[in-house]
């Protein structure tokens, strides 16, 4: 054991005397830890929610029963089952619109609720009784509550009805209503109808479904995975993606310092193994080192990570909302697995990044004194290997890409791409110096290209990073501003009212509807409304589109059959949206069966149309089919068209005549702006762990060249003995980095563009269901190679200027004996 | 590289291994310290056969009873000349208080031992080097070429000091050199020509 030490403690004090190369390990590995870490902070965050939100009343993880043709059935078959000792409850659940704002209405049936089911707050045994005697007890979350702007006890009125008092319930999702199932019956005017049926876990046998039910009702397995976890899987694994990617950057300079100390420490080593240490003891001390270190950066990374996570929250949380309506707590808490999981990714990440190191360690001949020459010719060695292993990849990518048919095959495709051209990169800038040096003349610029070749080495690691940051800025960008130039003029199309209306009750909508046809300036009402159903097991919205120019010539529909708008009235025709199509891969001309009130609705696809931002699957059809097929359909919704100078006058008139507030009457202008700003928030995270990777890459850039600037000094000295002065010396060396770093962001360009069309043509369609058109946007390429710049003068800013005051004496010793 | 090389050294012994560059004096150094493995023969330390240990073995012979001194000095550079001092009998848990101190006097190196490496001459890390060799009391000093970067005096005065000291821990003493003038100086010469004992 004391030799252990004794051996650690010689290790150690390399780092003693070497404290901006130990600096660089660290930075390495504790940036890797935290963006990895804080990525993994917010995933965790969300699947809690989602888990939490699954559990209320019985979401995805609870087994149930469902009607087989239609959304609801007779209460009648609770009975039966009940009887035949099924522990079953019954679940009615429906929209309301309170105040003009639409919420998820859930009738349970507490006496008979599972226990398993979880979440049934409240409804426990103290308060069973005023939950369901009357006037009864509406249970919200405490988001719900700040939403309707009432206290607790309130008594809102949904459908002409008084509803019971509203309660408070800390634990239910945002948007949900839970009343008493009678309750919820007469609210949505579905006397003795049920939704669902949830099933208790029991021991006592019962008699089978269909000797009860006979072929009415199926049942549906508890799902491993929540609707909200499939739908947000895309969203996270961008996320993954991003942290993963942060991580390797931050393993590039984890490696890249290691290897140089290696180097450093090669006399040192093979002292020890001459001294008596053997190689496994050698090895064994250099793993526990190793580990020590990771330790240390794993904590304190985990620390960065959480402020990292807490940081970005607030905006995942707003684009989960915007995308999916997921609602994520503000708060972040984290299990202790987080915790374990960073400091083993920490320790995995470093003996992964030195690796080779250690391996080398384990064969080095005891005997061979440190060989620079015979180092670069492995070096070029291992470059022709790179190469090859970089072509091999890329045909691997290709494959993919042709071959592959899901979202993990698409973010393969592009880690192929990305490790591909991280390999080649350093072969790329070896003949793009190697020109240079062979077009060059005089003897200065011929040493200049040799000495940025002979640099590679020592810089690849750090320029590979470098490529990939910008890559994955220029392919994000790229893919943001182009979804950003579709969506605007998708929003044009979609929002082509001039004024979107929505009234608190279908009373209130006929009183404004008859105020407004009086109106000369009003030119047209567009009534709107959707319902809920459900297609190939997967929740949809069924949309009613009125039968009107306002539609016919804006509504973006990708491909059409012929008249397809005439086709629409009659109510046996619809339109499907992108991801429902792609999802059930339906096209013009298919058929499909949509469950309805009354029966399966059978409708004849004639149009597929645009519907970004949805997560759900759109069914559009003509609005008065709609509200023929689907009765309860609120009828509170209407769009209308008004003259441009009209709008203002118009809505501040009907605000003041029906007590309409901002949240019930939106001109199209505010609409877009909202939509606009939604759209930013949902990317502002990427754009945050964009500029995290870029950073973390000129961290490795500027580690590199500080840990390179001493080894450089016996290649300087003799210029600076022939008589070039420090400071011209310190203008070469930035000069090279510069123009080592413009041949990598120019090489970036490309890349990030591939990278740009995976995302839109493989990644976004499986992740999105949507296929965006690829635009290049030059300004922002010159915006990115400029910052590519920056960060190469500000990595090499230091190590130049230290060059620039370094002392004679030091280069003197360059060719002193005693060094 | 080496036929019929048939060398003994015994306990207080001082041997100079000299000869012609390429004749071989190094690789056999390198052999008996067990830094690298003979083809065959053999190759004894005291009751251990060298040449039929494992890597580990030829380690922890290195390690305990074998004391090495090279041309490049070999310190480690990150190590004070204190902790370069007593770094081998450390490890090897032979550290003798009395004997490490009656080192640094006798070497001249009590007001060096807060120093590193990269700030002593040529003269005072081959010194630093011959009192780590040493400190671990080995059965065997193998020093190559140990004077090869010094100048005449200091040569002469590291090499005095080498002997003495080897007098006092009684261990025996091979070294390589190419300098005959300070082959002379020790108990006795043996040369090598093309892998053979002259």
């Amino acid at each position: 054991m004391r030799r252990v030490l004794w051996i650690l403690a010689v290790l150690l004090s390399h780092w003693r005397r070497h404290p901006m190369q130990l600096a660089t390990l660290l930075i390495g590995l504790i940036s890797a830890t935290a963006l990895w870490s804080g990525v993994q902070a917010l995933n965790q965050q969300a699947r809690t929610a989602y888990d939490r939100a699954a559990a209320t009343f019985g979401g995805s993880r609870t087994a149930m029963l469902v009607g087989k043709d239609s959304a609801t059935f007779p209460q009648k078959l609770f009975v039966d089952l009940r009887r035949a000792g099924w522990p079953v409850s019954p679940m009615l659940e429906g929209r309301v619109q309170i105040e003009g704002r639409s919420f998820r209405l859930l009738g349970v049936e507490p006496v008979t609720l599972p226990a398993e089911v979880g979440n049934a707050p409240g409804v426990g045994r103290g308060s069973l009784q005023s939950f369901v005697t009357p006037p009864g007890e509406m249970l919200v979350g405490p988001e719900t509550l700040r939403d309707l702007d009432l206290e607790e006890g309130a008594r809102p009125q949904a459908n002409g009805i008084t509803l019971p008092p509203l309660r408070v319930q800390r634990e239910l999702t945002p948007g949900v209503l839970v009343v008493d199932i009678g309750i919820a019956q007469q609210i949505l005017k579905l006397p003795d109808q049920v939704s669902r049926l949830l099933i208790g876990k029991s021991k006592t046998p019962h008699a089978s479904l269909e000797s009860v039910a006979g072929e009415k009702l199926r049942m549906i397995e508890p799902d491993a995975e929540t609707d909200l976890e499939r739908l947000t899987d895309s969203f996270h694994l961008n996320l993954t993606a991003f942290g993963l990617l942060s991580f390797f950057v931050g393993l590039f300079i984890v490696n890249s310092a290691i290897g140089l100390a290696f180097e450093q420490r090669l006399p040192m080593l093979r002292t020890l193994r001459a001294c008596g240490v053997s190689a496994r003891m050698l090895n064994t001390v250099l793993v526990i080192e190793l580990v020590s270190l990771a330790l240390l950066a794993g904590l304190i990374g985990l620390v960065c990570g959480y402020f990292i996570a807490a940081a970005l929250l607030p905006d995942v949380a707003a684009s989960l909302r915007g995308l999916y309506g997921a609602q994520i707590p503000g708060q972040l808490s984290l299990k202790p697995v987080w915790w374990l999981a960073g400091i083993a990714i920490s320790i995995l990440g470093a003996l992964a990044a030195a690796a080779a190191s250690l391996a080398k360690a384990i064969r080095m001949p005891v005997l061979a004194t440190a060989q620079p020459q015979a180092w670069q010719q492995a070096q070029r060695r291992w470059l022709i290997l790179q190469t090859a292993a970089a072509l091999a990849v890329f045909a691997v990518a290709a494959g993919l890409a042709r071959f592959g048919d899901s979202l993990i095959a698409g973010f393969a495709v592009l880690a192929a791409l990305m490790l591909g051209a991280a390999l080649i990169l350093p072969m790329v800038l070896q003949i793009a110096l190697g020109l240079g040096q062979r077009s060059a003349r005089k003897p200065l610029s011929i040493w200049f290209w040799a000495d940025s070749r002979q640099q590679l080495s020592g810089l690849s690691l750090a320029l590979m990073a470098l490529l990939l940051a910008l890559a994955v800025n220029i392919g994000v960008g790229t893919m943001v501003q182009s979804f950003s130039r579709t969506f605007l003029v998708w929003l044009d199309g979609r929002l082509a009212a001039d004024v979107y209306l929505s009234a608190a009750s279908d009373a209130q909508a006929s009183e404004i509807k008859a105020w407004l046809r009086d109106r000369p300036e009003v030119a047209a009402i567009l009534p709107g409304g959707r319902a809920d159903s459900q297609l190939g097991g997967a929740p949809i919205e069924v949309l009613g589109l009125p039968d009107h120019a306002t539609y016919r010539d804006n509504w973006p529909l990708l491909e059409s059959a012929a008249n397809a708008w005439v086709r629409l009235r009659p109510g046996d025709t619809c339109f499907v949206s992108e991801q429902l199509s792609r999802r059930m891969k339906l096209a013009v001309g298919d058929h499909i069966e949509v469950p309805a009130p009354g029966g399966n609705w059978p409708l004849e696809i004639v149009g597929i149309y645009a519907d970004y931002g949805n997560p759900k699957g759109q069914v559009a059809v003509n609005y008065a089919a709609l509200t023929r097929r689907f009765p309860q359909t609120p009828l509170n919704r209407m769009g209308l068209r008004v003259a441009p100078d009209q709008i203002a006058p118009l809505v501040a008139a009907l605000q003041q005549k029906f007590g309409l507030d901002d949240r019930s009457i939106a001109d199209q202008a505010t609409m877009k702006a909202e939509s606009k700003r939604i759209f930013n928030r949902t990317f502002s995270v990427t754009a945050a762990l964009n500029t995290f990777t870029l950073g973390v890459a000129g961290i490795a850039l500027l580690t590199s060249l500080l840990t390179l600037a001493n080894s450089r000094l016996p290649q300087l000295a003799p210029l600076w003995a022939i008589g070039l002065t420090r400071r011209r010396l310190a203008a070469l060396e930035l000069l090279k980095t510069m123009a080592i770093a413009l041949i990598t962001a120019l090489f970036a360009l490309p890349l990030g563009l591939l990278v740009a069309w995976c995302l839109l043509a493989i990644v976004n369609v499986k992740a999105f269901g949507w296929r965006l058109p690829f635009h290049v946007f030059p300004l922002q390429l010159i915006e990115l190679l400029a910052v590519a710049m920056l960060a190469a003068l500000c990595a090499a800013a230091l190590p130049v200027a230290r060059l620039a005051r370094m002392q004679p004496a030091s280069l003197i010793r360059i060719f002193a004996n005693e060094r | 590289m080496l036929r019929g090389v048939d060398l003994a050294v015994g306990a207080g012994e001082s041997v100079a291994l000299t000869g012609e560059s390429g004749s071989g004096k190094s690789t056999l150094l390198h052999l008996i310290a067990g830094l690298d493995a003979a083809d065959s023969g053999e190759i004894r330390l005291a009751d251990t056969i060298v040449s039929k240990l494992s890597d580990a073995g030829r380690a922890e012979l290195r390690r305990d009873r074998l004391g090495l001194v090279f041309q490049q000095f070999n310190l480690i550079p990150s190590l004070s000349v204190a902790d370069n001092l007593v770094f081998q009998s450390r490890i090897a848990g032979r550290h003798d208080a009395a004997w490490h101190d009656e080192l640094v006097e006798r070497l001249g190196l009590k007001s060096l031992l807060k120093r590193y490496p990269e700030q002593l001459s040529g003269g005072q890390q081959q010194r630093v080097a011959i009192g780590r060799a040493l400190a671990a009391k080995p059965l065997l000093l193998l020093a190559d070429e140990p004077t090869g970067n010094l100048d005449e005096d200091t040569a002469d005065e590291v090499l005095r000091l080498a002997r003495d000291l080897v007098a006092r821990t009684g261990c025996g003493f091979l070294m390589v050199t190419h300098s005959a003038r300070l082959a002379a100086t020790l108990d006795r010469q043996v040369n090598l020509h093309a892998g053979v004992i002259a």
